[in-house]
């Protein structure tokens, strides 16, 4: 049987790639991906404590995060369809008028 | 057994989300990532929370992995193939990433995770999980359910072109646009 510790660590992998990801990218549609991949990475950790507990709570966690994280790329990505609108570009390093 | 699959998983959810950021096309980057969330479908499915998996199938795979691929066939820009990152940056990022990971690891590592054995197995899941969301979660239930309401009226707002409205009535000449006003004239009564 795979552990927990081995579960824990797909999981750390998976947020290093995450944060990678956020940092190099320009690319506006690569960003997005990389925030999936840190809420999938936050979704394993959860459901592996809930089996290591025998707990049912953070399978519900679970549910409530992977509804909020679909919410959050359906606005994330009209935003994008605004930003290409404006700029017709999708490099985020373009987008000089939210700088302060 | 299950450590075969495992790793095999661990493979493929960890390759092709490293894809999905690296890959060439942006396009070839949406499959890529769909078929990550899926290894993370396959991972809850190892942990024994079935009911989890399929929502994680059909809410990212069915629905989110989909918008994504039609955002990327609608922005067609050139932009999409050519990588402009500077190298500092790069190198900077790979190693935060990994000092965070080693890091992270570390504290893990030495920690009782890596002795900890599983819990007996749990039953009925979905019973539990239908009456933990219809009694004590009902209220976060609710505002979730307006929650996914209020972002997708959002997000349709947003994306909604107000300029259409305006160009059709300046160049009014041509058959099409005619037609197109006869009809917005005729919902507005």
């Amino acid at each position: 049987m795979a552990e927990l510790i081995n579960f824990v660590t797909v999981s750390i992998i998976l947020i290093g790639i995450g944060v990678y990801g956020l940092i190099v990218k320009h690319n506006a549609i690569r960003m997005i991906f990389a925030i999936e991949i840190i809420a999938n990475a936050a979704n394993l950790n959860l459901i592996a404590f809930s089996r290591y507990l025998g707990d049912i709570q953070g399978q519900i966690f679970a549910l409530f995060a992977i509804a909020i994280a679909a919410a959050e790329v359906a606005v994330g990505l009209a935003i994008i369809i605004i930003a290409y609108r404006l700029y017709k570009e999708i490099d985020v390093t373009e987008y000089k008028h939210l700088r302060g | 057994m299950v450590d075969v699959v495992f790793l095999g998983l661990s493979v493929l959810t960890v390759g092709s989300a490293l894809f999905a950021l690296e890959s060439r096309e942006i396009i070839y980057g949406a499959i890529s990532l769909a078929i990550s969330l899926l290894g993370i479908a396959g991972f809850f499915i190892l942990l024994d929370s079935p009911f989890v998996a399929m929502f994680q199938i059909t809410v990212y795979v069915g629905a989110v992995a989909v918008l994504v691929i039609f955002i990327v066939m609608l922005v067609r820009t050139q932009s999409l193939f050519t990588t402009n990152e500077d190298r500092g940056r790069r190198i900077a990022g790979l190693i935060f990433s990994l000092l965070m990971m080693i890091g992270i690891g570390v504290v893990l590592f030495s920690s009782e995770f890596s002795r900890v054995e599983f819990s007996p197995l749990m039953e009925n899941i979905v019973d539990k999980i239908g009456n933990e969301m219809l009694t004590y979660y009902s209220i976060p239930f609710i505002l979730l359910g307006l929650t996914l309401a209020g972002s997708i009226i959002g997000a349709l707002s947003l994306a909604r072109r107000e300029d259409i409205d305006s160009q059709s009535k300046i160049s009014s000449g041509s058959q099409y646009e005619n037609t197109y006003l006869d009809k917005q004239t005729k919902e507005q009564v």
